[in-house]
């Protein structure tokens, strides 16, 4: 396993994104809450920069009583990184499509040592 | 700040990019697309995209001089011309609230002042995926036809035409356009065919699809025979309106694009087919845009079905309705190719794709197409991926193949490297 240096730790403010080069693959480094996700800037649909695009949260729609319609609110828990070529939508913490897990990005391993951020490729 | 191609490229080769500073750029964007581009060698063929778009919106000022009605001129430069916000009518929010990136950060992309802002912008994207011709279109103006001023439909058509004319076509060869036709205006559209079928770049007409107006109409009748005369295409260009009254019943954007696009071509072409129009002109070529392809086969066996009862509906009519429908041109996009693999090749099937489909794009728009949508289908053969890319619109346009120079220096260095010279390009 290689590893590839991403930044120093705080480095990526919240909610942004790093891009690192491993040979030809490139790869999002992704910073939420606390915790950082790293995944291949493939998008399984047409092959968009996934990473490179917004991260929003699961959208949710309200059913009340009777099937009643209530409205739609954001699930901040679950946020998705959206892919800015055609709006596909991943788990942010596993890469999953949101409807279809068998679409999903590729995951890589995020190591924290000595200050530093690294993606083990 | 990216100012020019070296710049650019020093930033492609540096090791990290951290996007919080990263300012917009469809190279940037449309990396991955080059990547495909070289991986499939697109080098080796010629890629025609035949539905692709700019923002008129933002050259809309320099529209606004080409009106020749001063009061109309005037007023046109004080309203602007877009689709409207978050309240209108026609209330669309296709970038999905931000996500398609492209959409609120094109208008931030910097581009050399050499040349005209939306030539160095087509010309980056198509470079990106390999396409070597396009065939643009509007994008606000495809609902044009629906003002309910006829007369500002009619001005606003030939201003835009002209302006298309002088400062895009005749200034990139790589750039074609089926002009726009004010379909309420038969006249006016009549005229538009005689002032514009000559200019340079000009390779048919086009007329939106979600209009009020019956395409079998007689008055349209010397419109078609010119086309027809000249050995023009016909294009109906798909698009949504959300002031139709049916589709006022939904409340999502996704119901009114799914539906909008390919309703409109069904009904256009079942009026079309029904009313004989290719027994009355049978050299007039029409293609059927932007409403991807599923609709087809649909209609198809619909049409055909009801035809065997009713044959005395369609009294021109000397064959099924599906034959005719399979001698008409599509665009490919939006393909519809979720887990469909086997409708999709039976819907080639139906429609004879190898002569008859034309790849396109459809790009900025937010349900864009790469080529290897089409390329990388595994029931295709190699001719056939290559028909459908490129050679179907060079035959059916009748032009001369212009290569993208990003390809071209591809293929030279290709050729070098295997110590040999470039052979001339070929489809």
């Amino acid at each position: 396993m290689a590893e590839v240096r991403v930044c120093k730790k705080g480095e990526i403010a919240e909610g942004g994104t790093r891009l690192v080069k491993s040979g030809p693959i490139e790869i999002g480094v992704i910073f939420h809450k606390g915790a950082y996700y790293a995944y291949r800037n493939v998008c399984p649909h047409q092959g968009g920069p996934a990473c490179e695009g917004l991260k929003m949260p699961q959208v949710v729609e309200n059913i009340g009583e009777k099937g009643v319609h209530l409205g739609q609110v954001f699930n901040e828990e679950d946020m998705h990184i959206v892919c800015p070529w055609h709006g596909w939508e991943f788990h942010l913490k596993d890469g999953t499509h949101v409807i279809d897990p068998k679409h999903r990005l590729k995951k890589y391993d995020v190591i924290e040592r000595g200050g530093e951020i690294y993606v083990s490729i | 700040m990216l100012t020019g191609t070296q710049d650019f490229q020093g930033e492609a080769q540096r090791d990290f990019r951290d996007l919080a500073s990263e300012e917009f750029d469809t190279r940037t964007l449309l990396r991955n697309a080059a990547d495909q581009a070289v991986v499939r060698k697109y080098e080796d063929f010629l890629i025609v995209d035949t539905d692709s778009h700019h923002y008129e919106t933002e050259a809309f000022k320099e529209i606004a001089e080409y009106i020749d009605d001063p009061v109309m001129r005037y007023e046109a430069k004080f309203q602007g011309h877009s689709r409207g916000g978050f309240t209108a009518e026609t209330g669309s929010y296709q970038e999905l609230a931000g996500r398609i990136t492209r959409y609120p950060l094109r208008k931030t992309e910097k581009v050399p002042t050499t040349k005209h802002r939306d030539l160095t912008l087509m010309e980056r994207w198509m470079d990106a995926m390999g396409v070597d011709m396009a065939v643009m279109f509007p994008t606000p103006m495809l609902n044009l036809s629906n003002c309910p001023r006829i007369q500002v439909e009619v001005t606003m058509a030939k201003a835009y035409n002209r302006w298309l004319c002088d400062k895009i076509l005749t200034e990139d060869p790589r750039i074609k356009s089926m002009l726009y036709l004010p379909f309420h205006d038969p006249e006016a559209s009549y005229e538009i065919v005689k002032e514009f079928a000559d200019r340079k770049g000009v390779i048919g007409f086009m007329v939106t699809s979600t209009h009020y107006k019956a395409n079998y109409d007689n008055a349209y009748a010397k419109t078609y025979h010119a086309l027809q005369e000249r050995n023009l295409p016909l294009g109906f260009h798909a698009a949504f309106t959300w002031t139709d009254q049916s589709l006022q019943l939904c409340n999502r954007f996704i119901g009114v694009h799914a539906l909008g696009f390919s309703w409109c071509n069904m009904l256009h072409m079942t009026n079309w087919v029904t009313n004989g129009m290719p027994e009355r002109y049978p050299n007039l070529k029409t293609l059927w845009i932007e409403s991807g392809l599923a609709w087809i086969p649909f209609l198809m066996q619909r049409l055909d079905n009801e035809f065997m009862m009713r044959t005395s509906d369609c009294g021109l009519l000397k064959r099924k309705p599906s034959e005719y429908m399979r001698e008409m041109f599509y665009t490919s996009q939006p393909m519809e190719m979720v887990d469909n693999r086997e409708a999709l090749e039976l819907t080639f099937k139906m429609i004879n794709a190898e002569t008859q489909l034309l790849y396109s794009s459809d790009y900025p728009h937010w349900d864009m197409d790469l080529p290897s949508t089409i390329y990388d289908l595994p029931f295709l053969s190699e001719q056939s991926k290559r028909n459908i890319l490129g050679a179907n619109a060079q035959r059916l346009f009748n032009f001369d193949p212009v290569w993208s120079p990003v390809k071209l220096e591809r293929k030279a260095a290709r050729a070098a490297k295997a110590g040999r010279a470039a052979e001339p390009a070929g489809v």
